[in-house]
């Protein structure tokens, strides 16, 4: 089993996406012999470029892709950079938690109750201020030029940026070199710029080149805040795919074949993009200029940090209000009746069931193929080198680009809409983040402990047993919560695997975003980003209990 | 009991760490390696308890009581090692990190806790069970390794510089409570260290290895 982990593990990213690609490319030239494509041709891209609103699907979501993206990027910076004072640290590490956990629909739903015209900003100004008294004619969510969609990204990914830069800075100990550069009278931020930044760029590049395939390609966000006539590329493509004429099939898959070449495309730009910025950046070191104090620059921060923090926090808390509401007319600021109904609503617990299952069933999955797959690193003593970058390619090809072949698959197999395709298509998603996270621990265990234990005739299966898992612990626990909350605010994977026959939270709150009813779609969000929380939760105090009497555990 | 290795020669890629290296520890013995650090002391101790680590190559044997384990995995070699660092079980008692190295052939709950205390009793730790070892002294805690070495009954005992770590005072104590119940036990003892000090004590024969460049 250990010697054969790292087949396994890549086995199970690896046929969901090259299987599901290729059910992608074949049929976007017109193969796809169940339909009746019996032979190449082209007309799936002329059916794709007759589609109405295609060139400005294409604008918007390369548009908003690219601004989200630039945009995390640049506030996450500015955030690390702040950061060096203590009161903006404090700050800063308080934010990262909730946004990080809180799901992507969960977080934009909860932003659409916020700034919606009948929101509840809308509702905190009016009528004192703008005097409405009526929800205003204003398309503040889902308008034409994806802004709340850019927004509603930002709020997530700016966290998870912020998350690589402050791990990438742990180990590089690039802040010695910033150091060394004050001490030469370099400013705070030039200093940055100049000789942190290249130092750390070489761990940013797979998250930010994840951020920008997720912006390009994102589905469920852009379904909640992003404009419907004509939507972003990766909607449009779904809403082909779920076409009940089954001859959209075929120009759906040339339009996931697009949105792919975008993406590709996109992950090229930054490439070319990172050439230049290192010449500029070695041209600006040579020149000697030192840079200012950067005052400026760190309120800026400041207020970007601010206004995170009332977004997100605005989304979340308005979620809770709604989820309880009662009556609640516009412009009242909070519910005249309040009421649990919603959290009753017998339709939320088949959804709620299925989110645990499935995220349960995938996260352990993950846990034991990446504990074996690092097992066998320890023992070995060998490690892979550029196959790593394999794991990063369910976070790089757009979702909807081979979980539509995927289904195909699992249709061919009779297993579509089965719990193995579900777990599957989770664990493809979950497996990376929980590789990842589980990956520097179990490296940083003392080898010596493992041969310590041989020394006094334990077997390996003895030692992994009592002494390393014991001592992983809390590693395993806090990957897992990571995986499940990955496998928790999937939307696609669930939508396509479980062939509309099963709903999760994420399919279920995106549903009821449009045209459901406020208070169980709030319930359902609010749910959705407490499940992570809960398992954030456990896997902090479920180390910290069962360590309770042993005070060396906590350097573990 | 009987310790040798046999014609030992470890290389790093096209490097050569040790070359053609032979040695005999007998009975109640202890062998003293010696060499500045990087020579690949640790290598040969490594080499003999079966844990070489990736990317190094070897060839030679090692012996224990004549019969040739060099193909044994690890576990089955029945060679203790003391390292620089207790590294005690951090989420184990005292009893259960003596427990987990209690050699499985003595049974029975009652009679292995009192193979557990008379240990203790004899590292001078009486009653110290129920401790978390992270709330011991660092001699206490040496002691405690040692007992969890012997109480697996090793054949053969390896020491990786396990007196370095420990301040003067407590070095010498430790260092004469390491060496008698090696020899009470009559164990084949290979001692690494680069303190002269040590292989004074050890009171054996001295085995200095040079660095590759200094050696024709």
């Amino acid at each position: 089993m250990i010697p054969l982990a790292p087949v396994l593990l890549l086995a199970a990213m690896l046929v969901p996406i090259g299987a599901g690609l290729a059910a992608t490319v074949l049929p976007a030239f017109g193969w796809l012999p169940a339909l009746g494509g019996h032979a190449p041709s082209l007309q799936p891209w002329r059916d794709l470029l007759a589609s109405p609103g295609l060139g400005r699907a294409v604008a918007l979501t390369i548009g908003t892709g690219l601004a989200a993206t630039t945009a995390s990027f640049a506030v996450a910076l500015a955030l690390a950079v702040a950061a060096r004072r203590p009161a903006m640290a404090r700050v800063v590490t308080a934010l990262l938690a909730p946004l990080l956990a809180t799901p992507h629909a969960a977080m934009a739903i909860g932003l659409g109750f916020l700034i919606a015209p009948s929101g509840w900003l809308a509702r905190l100004l009016s009528p004192w201020l703008t005097g409405w008294s009526t929800p205003p004619d204003l398309a503040t969510v889902q308008d034409p030029w994806g802004i709340a969609l850019t927004v509603g990204l930002c709020l997530k990914e700016i966290p998870y940026l912020l998350l690589a830069i402050l791990a990438a800075l742990a180990q590089a100990d690039a802040m010695a070199a910033r150091r060394v550069a004050a001490a030469l009278g370099y400013g705070p931020w030039r200093a940055w710029a100049l000789v942190v930044l290249p130092r750390i760029w070489p761990q940013m590049r797979l998250p930010v080149m994840a951020v920008l395939a997720f912006s390009l390609s994102v589905v469920d966000v852009a379904l909640i805040l992003g404009p419907s006539a004509p939507p972003t590329l990766a909607v449009m493509v779904l809403r082909l795919f779920a076409d009940a004429d089954l001859a959209r099939w075929f120009p759906a898959c040339a339009g996931a074949l697009l949105l792919a070449g975008i993406v590709a495309a996109g992950l090229g730009l930054l490439l070319l993009i990172e050439r230049v910025a290192a010449r500029i950046g070695t041209a600006a070191s040579r020149t000697g200029r030192r840079g200012g104090t950067g005052s400026a620059a760190d309120a800026a921060s400041m207020c970007a940090a601010i206004l995170l923090a009332l977004l997100g926090a605005g989304a979340l808390a308005v979620l809770a209000l709604w989820s309880f509401a009662g009556a609640w007319r516009f412009p009242d600021v909070l519910p005249a009746r309040w009421s649990a109904a919603a959290w009753q609503a017998p339709m939320l617990r088949g959804p709620l069931l299925a989110t645990i299952g499935i995220g349960l069933a995938a996260t352990i999955l993950a846990l034991l193929l990446a504990a074996l797959c690092l097992e066998r690193e320890q023992r070995t003593g060998t490690r892979p080198g550029r196959s790593l970058a394999l794991l990063y390619l369910p976070l790089l090809v757009p979702q909807i680009a081979f979980l539509s072949g995927f289904q195909q698959m699992l249709v061919r197999a009779n297993l579509d809409g089965g719990a193995l395709a579900l777990v599957w298509s989770h664990l493809v998603f979950v497996l990376p983040y929980v590789f990842l996270s589980l990956a520097d621990p179990w490296r940083a265990l003392d080898p010596r402990l493992a041969r310590a234990a041989a020394g006094l005739g334990a077997s390996p299966a003895r030692v992994l047993l009592r002494i390393t898992l014991p001592l992983m612990l809390r590693p395993l626990l806090a990957a897992g919560a990571v995986g499940f909350a990955v496998s928790a605010g999937l939307y696609l994977p669930t939508l396509f695997a479980g062939a509309g026959r099963v709903a999760t939270l994420a399919t279920e709150a995106v549903t009821l975003s449009s045209g459901g009813d406020r208070r169980i779609g709030a319930a359902s969000a609010l749910l959705q980003a407490m499940l992570p929380l809960l398992a954030y939760a456990a896997a902090i105090l479920l180390p910290a209990w069962t360590a309770r009497h042993r005070r060396g555990m906590a350097l573990q | 009991m009987t310790l040798a290795l046999e014609a030992v020669t470890l290389s790093v890629g096209p490097r050569t760490l040790l070359r053609n290296v032979s040695l005999a520890v007998p009975s109640g013995e202890v062998v003293t390696v010696m060499g500045p650090s990087g020579v690949g002391k640790s290598s040969l101790l490594a080499f003999a308890s079966g844990a070489l680590a990736g990317g190094m190559t070897a060839t030679g044997r090692v012996l224990i009581d004549g019969r040739d384990v060099t193909r044994e995995p690890p576990h089955r070699r029945g060679i203790g090692i003391l390292f620089q660092d207790d590294l005690l079980f951090p989420h184990m008692s005292v009893a259960g990190n003596l427990l987990f190295g209690l050699h499985p052939s003595l049974r029975g709950r009652t009679a292995r806790r009192a193979a557990i205390s008379a240990a203790l009793a004899e590292a001078e730790l009486p009653g110290l069970e129920h401790r978390d070892p992270a709330t011991l002294s660092g001699g206490q805690r040496a002691r405690v390794a040692l007992m969890r070495v012997l109480l697996s009954r090793p054949r053969a005992l390896l020491l990786d510089e396990p007196f370095g770590r420990l301040d003067a005072a407590l070095r010498d104590r430790f260092r004469g409570f390491v060496l008698a119940a090696a020899r009470a036990r009559n164990l084949p003892t290979l001692l690494v260290t680069h303190d002269p000090e040590d292989a004074r004590a050890a009171a054996g024969p001295v085995i200095e290895l040079a660095p590759p460049a200094a050696r024709v």
